[in-house]
């Protein structure tokens, strides 16, 4: 009873906009509606998952993170550098995690204990970021690490993490404490307040949680490559607000679902897919797609809004 | 139970000395109060004279700098509203503290959800919720969104999430401010049933009748110092409001009727006035000096009649003719130009701008009539708002104060400022005196009489049916978003609006 409660409307929405892309892109391309095809979104879009998974908490809590995009570049690069020094595949990745969480706590206890905007916080953690690494290299380093090669041949392991986060999430944004508190904070932070939850340490915990995904994600890019390169993951934080507000999470905090990012994820990515199969059309015609179906939802929203207008 | 059984009744909670300062203030000084167990005891004062600074230190938003807190004679300091509320003492506020997108049972476990197995066990929230609402006698879908219902539902899920927390202080803070009188009475009978339970309720309320139908007790706070404790059953309401004001009162003051209104022909006359889905049928005509009272319960269309009027939504039927000539009032700024002014009901929301100064806020609407070309002069603002501060009794220190550090009843002030500034000929006061305390809601009745008497035509909405009476030579009764009477003469009293309200007439 839950899943159909007015909030999740737009979750509705979305999906039935992605059923039509399918459905319209499968009657257009023979091959398009096959597991394979829809194994690939996934695989390709998996970085972009797991930082929007991120993201979409931020968002909730009435927050939001710009650093996503430049974290996966840092990540790659540092990964990258690690091994060509000598050091373990998997003792690159745990450090990737580890700093990326931590940058993530820290840029959430500065927004959280010093009340400062997090739009300003993490658009300061993306140039430091993306500076960082750029001083450790300006070209694109190859990794030719035997655990970075399996992984990044796999067909299974980048969808794989990435459902597994995402089921993860679900599972923390709707049955932990920590989730609803996050709901809370960002529906009405004076009452989460007021109500004795710990606003600050979920707060900073949020920005915690979205360093973790994006630097994962950063991994994951990093095998799929097989590279690292400073200038990936450019915009990526772009896209990834994209795919949440598609998903129907409002940018206010308060409401959204994890489902409804991945979504908005699969959207984003059919709509990539199904310009790549055309052919004639340029790629750029991927960002005027996500535009005008950004301006729609977005006006959608604006008429559930008006709908309960009663709400204080 | 009476005043003699609550004497007896074991002390809850004690704060002694209490002193708490801010920057340039002291707002409490040295203030003791006594809550006993099964007492509902109202804490009266003027705005600025203490009252929320000494909920927020009894609810750990702020700590005081001297004084003690015993609750069941042990020493507490609580440090959050976290610790309150683990300590026993909650508190519904005025504006529902809750989250609105969230559902009834998820607001109400929010902090300690049930677990089972790992994750939250939302069937037994759920059923937790139902069960303490309905203790409450309110039926509602535990799984639906709260922010859904009305205000008065919500209330009571915050005060079933206070209870349900062990509370043994319950701190009512203004809960009655939104509700109409109804849901007021249903809110009192949940109090005197916690009450024989052997809570203690601290009650604050700026309505007088209200404060008089459940309280056991009275404290009375002035400008940060205690006045007094007193039985509510022995206190007259002359004495009551005499000790807030600290000054004596005359109960003839309290009961004023408006002088009569001139004979002049009727400068505003409104003609079946309606807009789809917001109101219906507002007839009246308003002549220079005279006060027309829209009166109704919340959510009657007194609001929406008045944003008809001032252009705010567009009316879909019905005519307005302004000194005889036909008008069509297009938008907010076509009013103003016609010289209306408006005080809208949440001054929070939609009338002062924090921020600015108080000159600033006054020169507003002055400035928006003349167009943004040609500019008031910061020597000619400055006129201005010390015209007015002196001639409102604004209390502020300068005029270069920001609003949003002025108390209510000022900010109430600073609004009519504006209005008044502009220089209108009919002025529209959606509740002025909502949420100030008794000695600014004097005030302002009495500016209002002064404005009468300079031939301001003015509509006054109010939820005090008392004020109504006090200030209007006319009044109009909606009901159910519909115009439903309209008294004049000796039949503006509180009986006759009261049976027009209720209806009794087409039952």
């Amino acid at each position: 009873m839950r899943m159909f409660r007015r909030s999740n409307l737009p979750v509705w929405a979305t999906l039935a906009v992605f059923v039509l892309a399918v459905t319209g892109a499968s009657l257009r391309y023979e091959h398009f509606f096959s597991f394979d095809v829809f194994l690939n979104l996934l695989r390709d879009n998996a970085f972009l998952g797991l930082a929007a998974i991120g993201v979409t908490f931020v968002i909730v809590s009435g927050g939001i993170d710009l650093s996503v995009g430049a974290m996966i570049g840092f990540v790659g690069v540092f990964c990258a550098t690690l091994m060509q020094a000598g050091v373990p595949g998997w003792l690159a990745i745990a450090l990737a995690l580890a700093i990326g969480t931590l940058f993530g706590l820290g840029m959430g206890a500065l927004i959280a204990w010093y009340s400062l905007p997090p739009f300003l916080v993490t658009l300061a953690g993306m140039f430091l970021l993306r500076g960082l690494a750029l001083v450790i290299s300006m070209e694109a380093l190859r990794i030719d690490d035997p655990l970075f090669e399996a992984l990044g041949h796999s067909k299974w392991v980048a969808p794989g993490l990435f459902v597994a986060v995402l089921l993860l999430g679900v599972y923390l944004a709707n049955f932990r404490p920590f989730g609803r508190a996050v709901y809370a904070v960002g529906g009405n932070e004076q009452s989460a307040l007021l109500m004795g939850l710990p606003v600050r340490r979920v707060k900073a915990q949020v920005y915690a949680l979205s360093g973790f995904c994006s630097s994962l994600g950063g991994v994951v890019f990093a095998f799929y490559t097989l590279s690292g390169n400073a200038n990936s993951g450019m915009t990526l934080e772009l896209d990834a607000i994209a795919a949440a507000v598609i998903g129907g999470t409002l940018l206010t905090g308060g409401v959204g679902h994890l489902f409804g990012t991945l979504l908005g994820v699969l959207i984003l990515g059919t709509i990539q897919t199904v310009i790549s199969f055309e052919g004639t059309l340029s790629s750029w015609w991927t960002r005027i797609a996500v535009g005008l179906l950004l301006l729609a939802f977005i006006g959608l929203q604006k008429l559930f809004q008006a709908g309960k207008a009663d709400t204080p | 139970m009476d005043g003699d059984a609550a004497r007896s009744a074991p002390e809850l909670l004690r704060l002694r000395g209490i002193r708490k300062e801010f920057p340039g203030v002291v707002a409490l000084d040295g203030v003791d109060f006594t809550l006993r167990a099964g007492e509902i005891h109202s804490l009266m004062g003027e705005n600025g004279a203490g009252k929320s600074t000494l909920i927020k230190v009894l609810t750990g938003v702020h700590q005081p700098e001297a004084g003690t807190i015993e609750l069941q004679g042990r020493r507490i300091r609580p440090r959050s509203a976290h610790d309150a509320v683990a300590l026993g003492i909650s508190t519904v506020y005025q504006e529902v503290n809750l989250v609105p997108y969230l559902t009834v049972a998820e607001n109400f476990v929010l902090g300690r959800e049930p677990l089972r197995r790992g994750r939250i066990d939302w069937r037994e929230a759920n059923r937790r919720a139902a069960e303490a609402l309905e203790r409450l006698d309110v039926c509602v879908d535990p799984a639906s969104t709260l922010g859904s219902h009305s205000l008065a539902v919500q209330q009571m899920v915050a005060i079933a999430r206070a209870l349900d927390q062990n509370a043994r202080v319950l701190v009512l803070d203004e809960p009655t401010s939104s509700l109409d009188a109804r849901e007021v009475e249903s809110l009192f009978g949940v109090m005197r049933r916690l009450r024989e339970e052997g809570l203690g309720i601290l009650f604050v309320s700026h309505f007088l009748d209200q404060v008089f139908a459940v309280s056991d007790r009275f404290t009375v706070l002035r400008n940060g110092r205690l006045v007094g404790e007193l039985p509510a059953a022995e206190t007259t309401r002359l004495r009551l409001v005499s000790l807030m004001l600290g000054r004596e009162v005359d109960e003839q003051s309290l009961s004023r009727r408006p002088d009569p209104a001139p004979g002049a022909p009727p400068m505003l006359e409104v003609r079946d006035l309606g807009r789809r889905g917001a109101v219906e049928g507002v007839t009246l005509e308003v002549r220079p000096g005279e006060t027309v009272g829209l009166a109704g319960l919340l959510g009657s269309g007194r609001t929406e009649a008045a944003r008809l009027l001032f252009g705010a939504d567009r009316p879909d039927r019905g005519e307005v003719r302004l000194e005889g000539r036909r008008v069509r009032i297009r938008s907010p700024r076509h009013a103003l130009r016609l010289r209306f002014g408006f005080c809208p009901e949440d001054r929070k929301s939609a009338g002062i701008v924090p921020s600015l100064s108080v000159r600033e806020n006054i020169a507003l609407a002055l400035q928006a009539r003349r167009g943004w070309l040609r500019r008031l002069s910061p020597k000619r603002q400055r006129e201005l708002a010390n015209r007015f501060i002196e001639a409102l009794g604004i209390a502020t220190p300068d005029a270069e104060k920001a609003v949003g550090t002025l108390s209510g009843g000022n900010q109430q002030k600073v609004i009519l400022a504006r209005w008044l500034a502009s220089e209108p000929r009919f002025l529209i006061l959606d509740e002025p005196t909502r949420g100030i305390d008794v000695g600014s809601k004097a005030e302002i009745e009495r500016l209002m009489a002064d404005l009468r008497r300079q031939g301001l035509g003015m509509l006054f909405i109010s939820s005090e049916l008392e004020e109504v009476v006090r200030a209007c030579h006319r009044v109009c009764v909606l009901r159910d978003r519909r115009q439903v009477g309209s008294l004049e003469g000796a039949g503006v009293e509180t009986g006759e609006i009261l049976r027009t309200i209720a209806g009794g007439g087409d039952a």
